[in-house]
């Protein structure tokens, strides 16, 4: 684990390192504001107003049809706002994580292949981000041919290899067990302390993915509420939203994160040593 | 054996076969299969635009491929578009371009030319467009190559990495009118699609990865030509039918020694 990390600051190239997080600082990455979106004539979203900044979780939060997607895809410019104005910052790198491909069968790519698109990379590079997920030697195979979780570990090492300022997960982890889910998440929070990018999730995933997150926006076609996970989950709009299920889980939730609230402030002190560790290298 | 038409005949399919090679693996991986064939269907209005106000074949059956194009994108888009919208459009194309052909006087007899080509009378002329339209096709693929694989992997992944997935579309469709035009002299509106998705389906079973499906379905597209040139002067078969049957036999050689390959998984 500590010799992965060294490695990685290794390979940082030091702007990456001393000047990216620190230039933006304050101000949102991607900021919208009273963004109105239809599809084919529906309205889908009402005057959503999201900030992210820099180092930031956000995360997304909603019941099916809840225009969680189309927020993302505004978000990444696929869709056009019939209303309100998307700002992204001057120069804003996303590393995208889809739900899943929709690859067709006909189509052969390994994950070397992919690794390198839309742009060639590092041999080098590839193979420790490779290394990095827990999935050495692989480039050989077919991205077909792997299992959810393996691909779902190679789709962000592949966001990750850009170094983005905003890394985007859409319902990242649909289709993964419980423990491969929470692994996902503490390695997406090790990611954020590591490279100090912003991460927006998408979710329905309520327990793990807020017990993550610095800021949750409850999403239902229009922002129902937004806050803390605790003002959140606190909220009669989201109980509203989510059912007395929601709430009863919520409160198991609420117990399971004071617990966990004492390993979070390790892994903040942990981040703040590899910081540390990096600035002399810096 | 091989007389001044055969190679002419030659050098056109194999023009032909490898503008289809990159072209055909999108259409396969897109499934745009259908959509290929409403274009090339559409391509008989432009015969009969072509004839009826005696201007060149090539440039009028581009813009009406294209026009199919904006047809199919802007009523779907590549997922959205319903067979059954495609199969109106594809086969309402045939039959307006049939009808629309029949009010040219005199033109009766060729119809047959333009519905299974005629690549034995492939001039210099025809020989010099379609090997100018080939190269502007590889060149146009092999300048988007990436980023439309990207797109066509997800749109989403497209877009956050700066690519814009719908510009993407306008280049595979571009590139269809393209082959289009150039593949109707040679195998004609109804057999286009064929060599388009039949060399690349017969190079999946034996590759790893997109560029070598797309040197793949170039070898057997070109394989194919020469074959059924050859099976045609021989037996004295229709080409263009014999060409496509040529690479159908390559399709079922492709899935038998995939089958027989060793699973590297």
């Amino acid at each position: 684990m500590q010799a992965s990390a060294a490695a990685e600051s290794a390979a940082v190239a030091p702007t990456a390192v001393a000047a990216a997080p620190r230039v933006f600082a304050g101000a949102p990455l991607v900021q919208l504001d009273r963004v109105s979106v239809a599809l084919e004539g529906h309205p889908v979203l009402d005057r959503v107003d999201l900030r992210v900044r820099r180092g930031e979780i956000v995360t997304i939060v909603g019941p099916n049809g809840s225009g969680k997607s189309t927020l993302v895809r505004t978000i990444i410019g696929l869709l056009p706002p019939t209303s309100g104005t998307v700002r992204r910052i001057e120069g804003l790198t996303i590393g995208y994580v889809p739900q899943r491909l929709a690859i067709d069968p006909s189509m052969p790519v390994t994950v070397g292949r992919f690794m390198n698109l839309p742009a060639r990379r590092d041999a080098a590079a590839v193979a420790a981000a490779l290394a990095d997920a827990g999935l050495p030697g692989i480039a050989g195979q077919q991205i077909t041919g792997l299992s959810g979780g393996q691909l779902q570990r190679v789709l962000l090492a592949r966001a990750l290899l850009d170094r983005p300022d905003l890394l985007i997960l859409d319902e990242a982890t649909a289709g993964l067990d419980q423990p491969a889910t929470a692994a996902f998440y503490a390695r997406i929070e090790a990611v954020r302390a590591r490279h100090g990018c912003a991460v927006l999730m998408v979710s329905h995933d309520l327990q793990i993915v807020m017990r993550a997150s610095d800021h949750v926006v409850c999403l239902n076609g229009h922002v129902c509420c937004e806050g803390s996970p605790e003002i959140v989950s606190s909220s009669p709009a989201y109980h509203g939203l989510f059912g007395t299920d929601a709430a009863e889980t919520l409160a198991l939730y609420r117990h399971h994160h004071s617990h966990s609230h004492d390993d979070c402030g390790h892994a903040h002190g942990r981040s703040g040593d590899h910081r540390h560790g990096a600035a002399p290298d810096a | 054996m091989l007389d001044d038409f055969m190679l002419r005949a030659a050098l056109a399919g194999i023009g032909l076969a490898l503008a289809c090679a990159p072209l055909g693996c999108f259409v396969v991986w897109r499934r745009m299969a259908y959509y290929g064939d409403a274009t090339a269907h559409a391509a008989l209005l432009g015969v009969a635009l072509s004839l009826a106000f005696a201007v060149p074949l090539f440039p009028a059956v581009i813009l009406v491929a294209l026009a199919m194009a904006a047809a199919v994108t802007g009523l779907g888009g590549r997922n959205n578009a319903g067979d059954t919208l495609l199969g109106v459009l594809s086969h309402a194309a045939l039959a307006v371009g049939m009808v629309a052909v029949s009010f040219v006087p005199g033109i009766r007899v060729d119809l047959m030319a333009y519905l299974f080509g005629d690549i034995l009378a492939v001039t210099g002329t025809d020989l010099a467009t379609i090997w100018l339209g080939a190269g502007a096709v590889i060149a146009l693929l092999a300048w988007r190559w990436s980023a439309l694989l990207l797109a066509t992997l997800s749109p989403e992944m497209a877009v956050a990495a700066g690519i814009r997935p719908r510009a993407e579309q306008w280049a595979l469709n571009i590139a269809l009118a393209l082959v289009v035009a150039a593949g109707i002299r040679i195998v004609g509106a109804l057999l286009i699609s064929a060599m388009l998705i039949i060399p690349a389906a017969a190079a999946r079973p034996l590759v790893r990865t997109p560029e070598a499906m797309a040197i793949g379905a170039a070898v057997v597209g070109v394989a194919g030509v020469v074959g059924g040139l050859v099976g045609a002067w021989h037996a004295d078969l229709p080409t263009g039918p014999a060409i496509v049957c040529a690479v159908t036999v390559l399709f079922v050689a492709g899935i038998v020694l995939g089958g027989l390959r060793p699973k590297r998984r």
